[in-house]
């Protein structure tokens, strides 16, 4: 009975055209019986040359471009663009623009994982949680809409402040969603997080260790859940972010359920930045118009910040004129693919969903 | 859109010729027609910002176009309708193009964004198809970058004043 069945490989293609997939990815995955031998991903189904047309715009107009990148985290690829500008323009931001910025960026990261709650639940087969997950994050489109507009691609901030100051009434909007969306995390947890099925699928499933997540540049909640403690908004402040308490979330178990609760547990600190930050908010209102022509001096920079995805950095030239000689990004989620040959070798076909799943990719980031 | 090659429709067309037939004959058409697009099926096929809005959205709890009797497919071989959302790049075009032929008839294509539609931001960039009606027939056109979700379902209901439409115009040939 030692000798097993002898198998040959087979090479099948999983998408560009798949539901878990997270969208047009295309993996060519080799397959020896149900196990994976090896996956490459083909990325480029997106690509629209964003990078290119940054230099066919003017620093102003090419911020509504950065929405579009990680369209699930639009604030967070307006406020690292417009950080860049600033840092080489050395341009002053008001007190209360910075806050506004920071209660913008933490309910984003809320928006963004609460949909990486919903896909997750649902690469798993789980449906429900798309729908809890989903109920919540159009509570705070609701509050982004207010502000400034827009549901999904907000153009919200500029060089030196943001395009509206907060609507009246918005504070107390957003407070009663604090206190609602910590209630609701705990629906989250007794319907997915404690759900034996759901543990079964993930725990132990798709390791990295802390040294292999390190050695392929990894960052933000998948290098988190392999235990190490590295977080943008502590390990190079900018922003306001050094004038909170709060603290890094990390799990050692270095695997799909790690990576999962490093969100959960994310959603939780930034619960608590944005109530710090609306205590602390400067009164008044804010005055600023937007420059309708923007010149930075020449030279180079790179700014980076912690998006919800990972260490999202743009490294900038300028020649002096009104527009970017150069302009690139490393976005978190292309490098985090890099790294997943490494962790689904061995495991099932169906285990390769819920890795690819955890890693929480956006297309539009990975091929700009 | 051409359906007359059917073989329903033939039958269809040799009930008419027989006096007095004619009445039943547009009644169950009107009756599958209906029985259509009361159950779209859609394509969920998302390629960029727009899914998320128009396909995750509107599909959850708020929006929720389970009430019209749609409902989200994988697959397009279980499609009546394919929602094209989002940027179709020009790597992605062939794919856009087989998956709509792969579709069974009767099909129907909405395009939502200005991506879809006609390029939108993208679209003096060397990697965007402008516009995915340069590849497959669309029936009804959704603006907005990202259109809300309310839009989709405005569209949808276009959609079916359409597919009545459809019918009527068979039945006065």
């Amino acid at each position: 009975m030692s000798s097993r069945i002898k198998t040959e490989l087979v090479e099948i293609n999983m998408g560009p055209q798949h539901p878990s997939t997270h969208g047009v990815l295309r993996l060519e995955i080799t397959l020896d019986g149900e196990v994976v031998v090896d996956a490459k991903p083909d990325v480029g189904y997106l690509h629209r040359g964003i990078e290119k047309l940054a230099e066919m715009r003017t620093y102003i107009q090419f911020i509504p471009i950065t929405d579009r990148l990680d369209y699930l985290s639009s604030m967070l690829q307006n406020a690292v663009y417009v950080g860049a500008i600033e840092k080489l323009g050395q341009i002053e931001v008001p007190e209360r623009a910075e806050f506004i910025r920071v209660i913008m960026m933490e309910l984003q990261r809320i928006a963004s994982h609460l949909i990486f709650y919903g896909s997750m639940g649902l690469d798993l087969g789980a449906t429900t949680p798309f729908l809890y997950g989903m109920r919540e994050r159009e509570d705070i489109l609701d509050l982004f809409e207010m502000t400034c507009g827009a549901r999904l691609t907000y153009n919200y901030f500029r060089p030196g402040g943001v395009s509206h100051d907060l609507p009246d009434g918005f504070i107390e909007k957003a407070r009663a969603y604090v206190k609602k969306q910590r209630e609701r995390l705990r629906e989250y947890d007794d319907l997915l997080t404690n759900n034996e099925i759901f543990i079964l699928r993930t725990r132990g499933i798709g390791i990295i260790s802390a040294e292999d997540a390190i050695n392929y540049s990894m960052s933000g909640p998948s290098l988190r859940g392999s235990g190490v403690a590295y977080d943008v908004r502590k390990a190079d402040p900018y922003s306001v972010y050094d004038r909170f308490d709060w603290s890094i979330a990390t799990f050692d178990g270095c695997d799909s359920l790690s990576r999962y609760l490093v969100r959960m547990q994310e959603i939780r600190e930034s619960l608590n930045i944005i109530e710090q930050a609306l205590d602390m908010l400067p009164p008044g209102r804010l005055e600023y118009k937007t420059p309708q022509r923007l010149k930075l001096p020449e030279g180079e920079v790179y700014h980076h910040i912690e998006s919800s995805r990972g260490d999202l950095g743009v490294y900038l030239i300028s020649d002096g004129s009104d527009k970017p000689y150069r302009l690139k990004w490393r976005s978190p989620s292309f490098i985090n693919l890099g790294a997943l040959a490494k962790m689904v070798r061995g495991w099932k076909v169906a285990d390769l969903v819920a890795i690819l799943g955890s890693l929480d990719i956006v297309l539009g980031e990975v091929d700009r | 859109m051409e359906i007359t090659d059917r073989p329903i429709d033939r039958v269809f067309d040799y009930v008419e010729a027989i006096p007095g037939g004619a009445v039943l004959t547009t009644t169950v058409d009107k009756v599958l027609e209906w029985g259509r697009e009361s159950s779209l099926w859609y394509f969920a096929f998302g390629l960029a910002c727009c899914a998320i809005e128009v396909l995750m959205a509107a599909g959850a709890a708020r929006f929720d176009l389970d009430r019209f009797g749609m409902m989200f497919r994988a697959t397009p071989r279980q499609s009546d309708l394919m929602i094209v959302a989002g940027t179709v790049t020009k790597k992605m075009a062939p794919r856009v193009k087989r998956l709509y032929e792969q579709m069974s008839e009767p099909k129907f294509v909405i395009s939502t964004g200005s991506c879809a539609n006609a390029g939108g931001p993208f679209a003096d960039s060397y990697a965007v198809l402008k516009g995915v009606d340069r590849i497959i027939p669309v029936d009804v056109y959704v603006p907005g970058c990202p259109p809300r979700p309310e839009a989709l379902i405005y569209a949808v209901q276009k959609l079916k004043e359409k597919m009545r439409e459809r019918v009527e115009e068979k039945h006065s040939r």
